[in-house]
């Protein structure tokens, strides 16, 4: 197995334009994050001090506190409904990710009250909906930490009917339910209407004494209803629904007990992950110092930078099989460990062409016989135009590379690392071929074509043009439109991937987003036909 | 007297810091040192006389140094060793004799027109008695062992009503410490300093004085401070010091070093306390100050040489000051530190002189005295001297275990003590400093530095380190009953001086080792009992063990009521007793220990529940 060197020249004008642009980059994505984490529990100071004040802890100290000490959180999506709902709405109002609980890989799904009482907006439910869905993909058992006022009212047409909106809920609840995968509630605030299914569909229910509660409807609604008055502890607190209900099992003092009760509860779910059909090898850093990972990341989009600068610093000892390497070379395939997990690494280097796809498509059925994850590094413009390659068949090329990349039963994680554009992000598991994880880098661009050819494909439609000037004039607004929804933040912010991350981050994050993914035994692959 | 025969091989019947600097001399004067283990299998046991001889003539020696503490005025123990055939390096069994019973020396102490403190040697032990004895002496009294030393078992009472509580106390620490437990009563004078004089007699009749050390700074009686000259003494009252000590010392036939401690006050007036009959803990500032080396002195005279100096021939040079570094929580009411020593750092310089019995790894288990090292200084004049002092505390690192190294870094510093103005009682006055809150404030760059060191301890597992998408990490982490979630800022690493031990991270934090661990997750039983004390308040009060060590008494039964301050349990640890004493007023719910058990740090003894009114 060959060792990737580099051949990166960090001190070349090149190089360190490409580090100083990502540099830049990544200080733009940690100070969005920090601006909806500063926020504390993603509300303002006020609420989150009258939240205290109840004796309540903020959603990011109840997540923390929940985890094991010490422990890392991969959180997902954390700059979801960026830029949406006049941004009233920061991370959506809930906290979801995945970490460790009492040595339990789990999924925790955490209301934030002080952003409008932790009711769901229309992406609040798709952030909901995703984690229950990662949960369910990947076994973990999920921890709802409930503290909402259900369905955010206004918004009640794209939150309520459909078949991804809040009713999915709990369908997945009891889906998962019934496939053993554990389902948890910690009531620690309000768990109305809708949300009061929640703790209901839930294995085991804490209720926390004072501030839990629980009913289809809250007394204001009793009172129109029935004209009985009644008050919120007394219509579904912890001692109705610990003492008599039956609707909870366990009732909290406080929010610390009931963070200890929930631990206690996954403390005894003795769960256990499958044994993997292969061994994971003892974790080696990577022998190409991943350190200049910005340096290899190229800040022009039209000057490429070889995508094995970025492999080499992603994967264990800078060790890569690679596959065909005289074939098809713009998609490099190679076997290779990320710390220690193997991998079957799919590298964009270059547009796609037939042999390309043919090649990635041998490559996946390679993977999927030998029961290795595939991690796509995708940075793609497109499959190749033209008669030429219309005619060589390139989209029933494309369409084997399709094929492949749907059926695969392997674990697939997605990181876009560049332009994600056209088929090539489906050929190259976007989100629609259901990786387990897609995550971006915050130079990633995503969208059905560049802005430029969108824009002159949309003006050559329409023609007729009098001059260049009132031709330019019917592009700008097309390509500022694509400029903008190009942006992987416009991506996050509606649930396309599951996060931007640090480049730096990536190796970590594959290999937490492995760990998840193995909990789910690796099913046999079976492919379609393939269009020969 | 024997003719000067050389030692050549020598037991040193001790441990710690006093046996390698036996040692040091030992080397230096080409005599082998043989200083027995007092951990592990082969552990000699330094309070059996009968086994210490039996080691000592096991090993060839031909004398026998006691060094202090253990066995070194135990006159029946020197009476061992010379009958075994080797020498004794101390003065004779007599002397020891003479001196050790502290009725006795001041009996001897007015014969020679020696002044002692009012007092009596009641030597009816009956509680009645005692209490006559007290009314006569006057109040406030102190309540002391009248065998022993180094201030152990010694009460105070201030009135009356204090005295049969200081009496019982002072009895059972006493027969623990001296297997004796007759006390002395002696009036309590207010705010006297301590002086003490060294003498030096060799077995030809000859002996000097090698100045005065004044060790006024003490907590608890025991010294912390100490130097020479003292800041208090002048000339004509040195002479009457120095004078009475030579006479006292004469009388009793002395031979070899001993000092004689008194109290003096600010008029000049003294009173004789005690001779301690072996080397003194302190005896460093001295040397430093008269060039001498006590030890070398002491095993000449052993071997029969004459002292071969005159009074007149004796300089002294300058000024020396000596703090002793223990294991103990000065933060925490001085409560003895048990650890292991994870990093240490000794200070060096001109004037700097280190006496140490620890080592990196050392284990300081609590069976012993809590006295790590002593760091001594020697400057031209006082204030180098205690610059020198005061550079070199800020030089040390000792991580692993608290220590009073803080503390003793903020001492130097105090006007008291660089105005020479210290008094046996000014350290109770002084500490802890007015209105500083208990606990010492850990700043957020000694979290940092903590968080940090765990963080990167966890980098290899990517579930560990407190890693956080696009954020600083969090671990958080606990420390002296705190607990924090810290973030880590980008790019800090642990700096400072820390190290990681397992699950614990030392850092120092001003002098102080701090131990950090990562907080503990929430814990049902814990929160739930949490939980209802905020909201009730009427919860029973856990009462637990501010340190490890044995329980000694109990002092009310199951459902006995207290007030609250009532003494509960008693503790003994490190040769010291501690109260736990009821939070409130109540009954006793639960009591979870005996007389005579061991129990941790923390353990649960006994819980309080509140009186309903």
């Amino acid at each position: 197995m060959s060792i990737l060197r580099t051949r990166l020249d960090p001190a070349a004008a090149d190089t360190r334009a490409n580090r100083e642009a990502m540099q830049a980059l990544v200080e733009d994505l940690r100070a969005r994050t920090a601006a909806v984490a500063e926020r504390g529990a993603g509300g303002d100071e006020r609420s989150i001090a009258r939240h205290r004040e109840r004796g309540k802890l903020p959603v990011r100290e109840r997540v923390d506190r929940l985890l094991d000490p010490g422990s890392a959180f991969l959180e997902l999506s954390p700059l979801a409904a960026n830029g949406l709902y006049d941004d009233e709405a920061p991370g959506a109002g809930i906290v979801t990710g995945i970490g460790p609980i009492e040595g339990t890989v789990c999924v925790v799904i955490a209301n934030d009250a002080t952003v409008k009482g932790g009711t769901y907006y229309p992406m609040t439910v798709k952030k909901h909906l995703r984690a229950q869905e990662i949960a369910l993909e990947n076994r973990l058992p999920c921890v709802y930490v409930v503290d909402s006022g259900g369905a955010f009212l206004p918004l009640q047409a794209d939150v309520f009917p459909d078949r991804d909106h809040f009713g999915r809920i709990f369908y997945n609840q009891a889906r998962m339910s019934a496939l053993g995968i554990p389902q948890v509630s910690l009531v620690m605030g309000s768990s109305t209407a809708g949300g009061a299914y929640v703790p209901a569909m839930s294995d085991e229910t804490v209720i926390v004494r004072g501030t839990g509660t629980i009913f289809l409807g809250g007394p204001p609604l009793v009172k129109a209803a029935t004209g009985e008055e009644v008050s919120a502890e007394e219509l579904g607190g912890a001692d109705v629904h610990a003492r008599r209900s039956g609707v909870a099992d366990h009732e909290a003092l406080d929010d610390e007990h009931a963070i200890a009760l929930g631990r206690s509860i996954v403390r005894n779910l003795n769960r256990r992950a499958p044994p993997p059909p292969w061994d994971r090898r003892p974790s080696e850093p990577p022998a190409v110092d991943p350190s200049g990972l910005y340096g290899a990341v190229s800040a022009d989009p039209r000057r490429a930078v070889d995508v094995r600068e970025i492999v080499a610093r992603l994967v264990d000892g800078s060790r890569f099989h690679e596959f065909k390497p005289l074939y098809g070379e713009t998609l490099v395939c190679g076997f290779a460990h990320v710390d220690g997990w193997p991998v079957a690494v799919l590298a964009n280097d270059g547009i796609l062409f037939s042999q390309s796809a043919l090649k990635g498509a041998h490559f996946i059925e390679l993977a999927a016989q030998r029961r290795i994850p595939l991690v796509f590094l995708q940075n793609i413009t497109g499959f190749m135009v033209g008669r030429e390659y219309e005619a060589g068949g390139i989209a029933k090329d494309g369409a084997k590379l399709v094929m492949a990349v749907a059926c695969a039963e392997v674990p697939k994680f997605t990181v876009l690392i560049g332009g994600s554009f056209g088929a090539g992000n489906y050929a190259m598991a976007g989100r629609a071929y259901q990786p387990r994880f897609l995550w971006s880098w915050p130079n990633a661009r995503i969208s059905v074509m560049g802005g430029s050819q969108a824009a002159r494909v949309l003006s050559t439609v329409r023609g007729g043009f009098a001059s260049d000037e009132e031709r330019d004039a019917f592009e700008a607004p097309i390509l500022e439109t694509y400029e903008r929804e190009g942006s992987p933040y416009f991506a996050t912010a509606r649930l396309w991937d599951d996060g931007v991350i640090d480049p730096l981050d990536t190796r970590r994050i594959l290999s937490m987003g492995l760990d998840a993914a193995l909990h789910a035994p690796i099913r046999e692959t079976r492919f379609g036909v393939f269009r020969m | 007297m024997t003719p000067s025969d050389p030692i050549r091989r020598l037991f040193v019947a001790n441990r710690g810091e006093i046996a390698v600097r036996i040692r040091r001399t030992c080397e230096r004067l080409r005599v082998e040192a043989i200083v027995p283990p007092t951990e592990g299998p082969a552990a000699l046991d330094l309070l059996d006389a009968s086994a210490v001889v039996a080691a000592a003539r096991a090993a060839g020696a031909g004398a026998v140094h006691p060094g202090f503490g253990f066995l070194a005025e135990n006159a029946e123990f020197a009476d061992a060793v010379e009958r075994a055939g080797m020498r004794w390096v101390g003065p004779p069994p007599e002397a020891i004799r003479a001196m050790g019973n502290k009725a006795t020396a001041r009996r001897l102490a007015a014969e020679l027109s020696v002044p002692t403190v009012p007092g009596s040697e009641a030597p009816d032990q009956s509680d009645d008695a005692l209490r006559a004895e007290a009314e006569r002496v006057g109040f406030p009294v102190l309540v002391k062992p009248a065998a022993g030393g180094g201030g152990k078992g010694i009460r105070v009472a201030a009135e009356p009503g204090e005295l049969h509580e200081a009496v019982a106390a002072a009895r059972r620490e006493a027969r623990a410490a001296f297997d004796d437990d007759r006390l002395i009563l002696e009036r309590f004078l207010g705010g006297p300093r301590h002086v003490e004089v060294q003498v030096l007699f060799d077995g030809h009749g000859n002996g000097i004085h090698l100045g005065e050390r004044d060790c006024s700074l003490q907590r608890r009686h025991q010294k912390v401070l100490e130097e020479t000259p003292s800041p208090a003494v002048d000339e004509a009252v040195r002479a009457r010091l120095t004078d009475a000590a030579l006479r006292l010392a004469r009388a009793v036939g002395y031979v070899s070093a001993g000092t004689c401690e008194f109290l003096l006050e600010d008029d000049g007036q003294f009173y004789f306390l005690e001779m301690n009959t072996r080397l003194q803990v302190e005896h460093p500032v001295t040397e430093l100050v008269t060039g001498r080396d006590l030890v070398a002195d002491q095993l000449r005279i052993a071997a029969g040489e004459p002292l071969g100096i005159d009074q007149d021939a004796v300089v002294h040079r300058g000024h020396a000051c000596e703090v002793r570094l223990y294991a103990e929580d000065a933060e925490s009411g001085f409560l003895p530190a048990t650890g292991r020593i994870e990093q240490l750092r000794w200070p060096v310089g001109d004037g700097i002189r280190v006496d140490a019995g620890i080592e990196l790894g050392s284990e300081i288990s609590g069976r012993f005295d809590p006295m790590l090292a002593k760091i001594v200084a020697h400057g031209v004049d006082r204030r180098e001297a205690f610059e020198r002092l005061a550079t070199a505390l800020d030089a040390t690192v000792v991580l692993g275990l608290v220590t009073n190294l803080r503390f003793l870094r903020w001492l130097v510093r105090h006007p008291v003590i660089r105005d020479g103005d210290a008094r046996i009682d000014t350290l109770e006055r002084i500490w802890p400093p007015h209105g500083q809150p208990a606990g010492i404030g850990i700043p957020a760059a000694a979290w940092e530095t903590a968080a940090a060191a765990f963080h990167t301890a966890g980098a290899a597992d990517p579930w560990r380190g407190g890693w956080r998408i696009n954020g600083p990490p969090v671990i958080r982490l606990a420390a002296d009953g705190e607990e924090r979630a810290v973030r880590i800022p980008p790019g800090r690493a642990a700096d400072g001086s820390w190290v990681r031990d397992a699950g614990t991270v030392h850092v120092d934090v001003a002098g102080r080792s701090v131990s950090f661990t990562v907080a503990p997750p929430p814990d049902v039983d814990r929160a739930a009992r949490a939980a209802a004390t905020l909201a009730g308040g009427a919860q029973p009060a856990e009462l637990t063990a501010p340190m490890p060590g044995a329980v000694l008494v109990i002092h009310v039964p199951v459902g006995g009521t207290v007030q609250g301050g009532d003494p509960v349990v008693t503790l003994e640890a490190m040769k010291m007793e501690h109260v736990v004493s009821a939070p409130h007023a109540g009954r006793i719910g639960e009591l979870h220990v005996a007389p005579g058990d061991q129990v941790g740090r923390g353990q649960a003894l006994a819980s309080v529940t509140v009186r309903s009114e």
